[in-house]
C-alpha cells in the first residue's frame, strides 16, 4: 500500500511534467513556427475570422442571431454554448418568430440558419443561401448594383473541404471586409 | 452525397487503423517495441519498478486504484489553488470545492463531464497541467485494464496479469503521445488556437464594436481529448467552438481519432489471444450496432426541428440547424455526436440538447447500452468482454453444458463477476435519476420544461455513469447536489467495472485451457455475434426502456405540442 502510494505520487509528477507541461509547450512552440497566424487565433484588424460577431446595421451582411443570446464572462470574454433550447421548446418557437420578423423588416426573406442559433453561439459563417437572401437588402442600403453584390458573395464561398467534408459556407467577416472594399 | 463519401472515407481509414494500429498496440503491450526505452527506463527507476516483474490481479488493481485516487487528489488541489499559480492571464480564482470534486473525478475517470465553462473558469495552467494530463493518463489506464483482461484469456495457469506501471507508461509514451502530437499540429494548422497569450481584445472599425476573444493552449488538448476518448473541451461549447474544430477537416479528424483506438483494440485482442476471428466477432457486434445508431440519428437530424417548424417562418431544407454550425451542417454533426456518445468520449460538434427528439434518443440510448459500441479507450473492450461472457453463459444454458470462452471454462464465479460488472451502471444511473426527480435540488436543474426536462436529468446520470461526459447542457449541473451525485456516478461507473474486470483477468489467467470439443459453442461465428448483439440490446433495452419512454419517446410522440 505504501509502495503504491509513493509510486502514485512520483508517477503523477512525471506525467504532469511530460503530458501537462512538455507536451503542450512543445506543441505551442512548433505551432508558432509553422502556423503563427492560426495559433494566435486567425486574427485580423477587425476580429478573428473564426469567431462570429454581431452585424446590426443593414449596411452589412449579418450572421446567425447568436448575439441575441450570447453571454460574457470575467473581463468581458465571450462564453460559448450557453443556449440550449430543446426541440419542442416554446421559447425557441418564439425566438425564431421574433428573429424572422426582424429580418423581414429589413427586407430579407428569412432562412433556416438566419433564424436559429448555433451550438457555439460564435458561428462565424453563413451558408451561400443565407448570403444570397441578403443581397437585395445590402445592395439597396449601400446604393450598389445588385449584380456586383451577388458576384461578391459568389467570390467568398468556401466549398466543402476536399470536396466532401463539412458544408459550403461563407465567412461573414471576410465577406463584409470585401464589401467594404467594393465601390 | 458528400455525407456518403465522408462515411466511406471513415470506414476505409478505420479499417487501416484496425489492422495496423491494432497490431502495433499488441506489440507495445507484449514489449516487442522499445524505441522509446531511453525515456521509459528513467521513469521505471524513479518509480522503483522492475519492468520485468509482473503483478497478481490484486496488486495490479491495488496499484490502479491507489494511483487513480492520488490523481483525483492532485487534480483537485491544482484547480483549487489555480489563483495563486502562474500561467493564468485571465486571473481566474479558485474553482469552488464541490465543482472541483466533480471535475477531478470526471477527468480521472475518463468521463470529462464539465459543470463549468472552461473559458471563464479554468486557468491555462489548469487546462494543461491538471486536465490534459488526465486525458492521457485515464485513457492509458483504460487500455491497460483491457490488455490485462486479454492476458487473462491468452495465458494458461499464470498467477500474474502484467505490471500496471509498465502498461500505464507504455500506453502514454508509445500510443497516445506520438499520435496526439501529430494530430495536434493538424488542428492548429486548420485554425485551432494554441497560445499562452491571454484573450485578444479587438475593436471592429466597421461596426464600432469591441469583442474579447478567448484563447489558450487549445489545439493540443483537442487531439488528446478525441484520441483518449475523453471529450472534455477547452471551451464550454466543446467541438462546436470554431477554435476547437475550425473546419470540416478537423471534424473528420475528430471522429476518426475517437473511434480509432476503441475499434482497433479488437484487433489487438484477437492478435493476443491468437485468433483474429475472435477479435473480428467482437468488432462486428460493435460496428453493426454503431452503424444502425448512426443511420437513424443522422436521418433524424436531417428532418426539421419541431419548434422551428411550429413558427411557420422558414423551410428547413438542410434539416435541424438549431444548435449546429453552418460549416458542418446537420449530418456530419450527427455523425460526430453519435460517434462521441458511443465511444464514451462525449465531445460535441453541436448542441445535443437541441437535437430532434429521435436524434436525442440516439445519443441517450447509445450510452445506455453500456458504452461497448465501440466504447471508450480500453473500457469498450473490457466491458464488451463482460457482455461476451454473459452471452456464452446464455448459450451454455440453452444447450445445457458448461460454457467456454476461448478455451476457458466459464463457471459460477466468472459469471457472477461479469454480471456484476454489467449491472453496476444501470443500477447507478436509474437510482440516481430516481433520487434527482424526487427531490427539489434535482428538479431545480433542467432548463427545459416537459419531457425534455426529464431527459436532461436522465441524460446527465447516464452520461456520468457511463464515463461519457456529453450533456444535454440545458441542465444546470453546477449545484452541490449534481456535483456530488455526479461524482459518485462517475466513480462507480469506472472503478466498479474495472475491479471485477481485473478479478476476472486474474481468475481466467490462472485457469488451464480445455480443448474445443464437438459441443463447444464457437465464439468466432456470425451466430455468436448475433447472440452478443442480442444480449447488449436486450439488457440495455429492458433496463432503460421505461425511463427512456418518459423522455425522448414521449417527446417524439407529442405531435404539435410545445413545452
Amino acid at each position: 500500500m505504501l509502495a503504491h502510494l509513493r509510486r502514485s505520487f512520483v508517477a503523477s509528477i512525471i506525467f504532469l511534467a511530460i503530458c501537462g507541461l512538455a507536451y503542450p509547450l512543445a506543441g505551442t512552440g512548433v505551432s508558432h513556427l509553422l502556423f503563427e497566424h492560426q495559433a494566435n487565433g486567425s486574427l485580423t484588424a477587425d476580429g478573428s475570422t473564426l469567431i462570429g460577431q454581431t452585424w446590426k446595421s443593414p449596411m452589412w451582411f449579418e450572421g446567425r442571431p447568436d448575439g441575441t443570446v450570447l453571454t460574457t464572462g470575467p473581463g468581458g470574454i465571450v462564453v460559448s454554448g450557453t443556449n440550449q433550447p430543446g426541440p419542442r421548446s416554446k421559447a425557441l418557437e418564439q425566438a425564431v418568430a421574433k428573429q424572422a420578423a426582424a429580418l423581414e423588416k429589413k427586407g430579407i426573406v428569412p432562412t433556416n440558419d438566419l433564424v436559429t442559433t448555433s451550438g457555439s453561439l460564435l458561428d462565424p459563417d453563413i451558408s451561400p443561401a443565407d448570403a444570397y437572401a441578403q443581397v437585395d437588402a445590402v445592395a439597396s442600403a449601400r446604393g450598389l448594383p445588385v449584380g456586383a453584390v451577388r458576384r461578391l458573395v459568389a467570390k467568398y464561398i468556401r466549398p466543402k473541404e476536399l470536396g466532401f467534408l463539412g458544408a459550403d459556407h461563407i465567412d461573414v467577416l471576410e465577406l463584409n471586409l470585401g464589401l467594404a472594399r467594393l465601390r | 452525397m458528400s455525407f456518403f463519401w465522408t462515411i466511406a472515407a471513415l470506414v476505409v481509414l478505420l479499417a487501416v487503423s484496425w489492422r495496423y494500429l491494432g497490431s502495433y498496440m499488441a506489440a507495445v503491450y507484449e514489449g516487442r517495441v522499445a524505441y522509446l526505452g531511453w525515456l521509459e527506463r528513467p521513469v521505471y527507476r524513479a518509480l522503483g519498478v522492475d519492468p520485468d516483474a509482473e503483478q497478481t490481479w490484486q496488486r495490479y488493481a491495488g496499484a490502479l486504484v491507489v494511483f487513480s485516487g492520488v490523481a483525483i487528489l492532485v487534480t483537485y488541489v491544482l484547480i483549487r489553488v489555480q489563483g495563486s499559480l502562474p500561467v493564468n492571464p485571465q486571473h481566474l480564482g479558485a474553482v469552488p470545492p464541490a465543482l472541483s470534486w466533480n471535475t477531478a473525478v470526471s477527468f480521472v475517470s475518463n468521463t470529462n463531464w464539465q459543470n463549468y465553462a472552461g473559458e471563464s473558469t479554468m486557468s491555462y495552467l489548469s487546462q494543461m497541467a491538471a486536465l490534459t494530463v488526465q486525458q492521457f493518463v485515464s485513457a492509458s489506464v483504460g487500455i491497460a485494464v483491457a490488455i490485462a483482461l486479454t492476458r487473462g484469456f491468452s495465458r494458461k495457469g499464470s498467477p500474474t496479469i502484467g505490471n500496471f506501471w509498465v502498461d500505464l507508461v507504455r500506453g502514454v509514451f508509445y500510443i497516445l503521445l506520438p499520435i496526439a502530437f501529430v494530430a495536434g499540429l493538424v488542428y492548429v494548422g486548420q485554425g485551432a488556437v494554441q497560445t499562452l497569450a491571454g484573450p485578444a481584445t479587438i475593436h471592429n472599425a466597421l461596426t464600432g464594436t469591441t469583442q474579447v476573444v478567448p484563447r489558450g493552449p487549445v489545439g493540443f488538448m483537442e487531439s488528446i481529448k478525441q484520441l483518449g476518448t475523453n471529450g472534455g473541451g477547452f471551451f464550454n461549447a466543446n467541438g462546436s467552438h470554431p477554435f476547437e474544430d475550425p473546419t470540416g477537416v478537423t471534424l473528420f479528424l475528430s471522429f476518426f481519432l475517437l473511434l480509432s483506438i476503441p475499434f482497433s483494440l479488437t484487433y489487438t485482442f484477437g492478435k493476443m489471444v491468437g485468433s483474429l476471428r475472435q477479435g473480428a466477432a467482437l468488432l462486428a457486434a460493435m460496428a453493426i450496432i454503431f452503424g444502425v445508431w448512426v443511420g437513424f440519428s443522422s436521418y433524424a437530424e436531417s428532418r426539421p426541428n419541431p419548434a422551428v417548424a411550429a413558427a411557420h417562418v422558414v423551410h428547413q431544407p438542410q434539416g435541424n440547424m438549431e444548435g449546429k454550425e453552418v460549416r458542418f451542417g446537420p449530418l456530419p454533426t450527427a455523425l460526430y455526436n453519435i460517434s462521441s456518445t458511443q465511444t464514451s468520449t462525449g465531445s460535441v460538434a453541436g448542441a445535443n440538447d437541441s437535437f430532434t427528439p429521435m436524434g436525442g434518443f440516439g445519443l441517450l440510448t447509445g450510452m445506455a447500452l453500456g458504452e461497448v459500441t465501440p466504447g471508450g479507450d480500453g473500457s469498450g473492450l473490457y466491458t464488451i468482454l463482460l457482455f461476451a461472457l454473459v452471452a456464452v453463459f446464455l448459450g451454455g444454458l440453452m444447450v445445457g453444458r458448461t460454457p467456454e470462452y476461448l478455451g476457458k471454462k466459464i463457471q459460477a464465479k466468472e459469471v457472477k463477476l461479469a454480471t456484476f460488472g454489467v449491472l453496476v451502471m444501470p443500477v447507478t444511473v436509474l437510482v440516481l435519476t430516481a433520487i434527482a426527480v424526487s427531490i427539489h435540488a434535482g428538479r431545480a436543474g433542467p432548463a427545459n420544461a416537459g419531457p425534455h426536462g426529464f431527459t436532461e436529468i436522465l441524460y446527465a446520470f447516464t452520461s456520468q455513469g457511463n464515463n461519457n461526459g456529453s450533456a444535454f447542457a440545458g441542465l444546470s449541473g453546477d449545484s452541490t447536489f449534481y456535483n456530488v451525485t455526479g461524482g459518485i456516478a462517475m466513480l462507480l461507473g469506472r472503478f466498479a467495472v474495472i475491479v471485477p474486470s481485473l478479478a476476472l483477468a486474474g481468475v481466467l489467467a490462472a485457469k488451464n485451457v480445455v480443448p474445443a470439443g464437438l459441443g463447444t459453442f464457437k465464439t468466432d461465428t456470425p451466430l455468436f455475434t448475433g447472440l452478443l448483439i442480442g444480449v447488449i440490446l436486450i439488457l440495455g433495452g429492458l433496463t432503460f426502456f421505461p425511463a427512456v419512454s418518459l423522455g425522448p419517446v414521449v417527446e417524439q410522440l407529442s405531435h404539435g405540442k410545445l413545452f
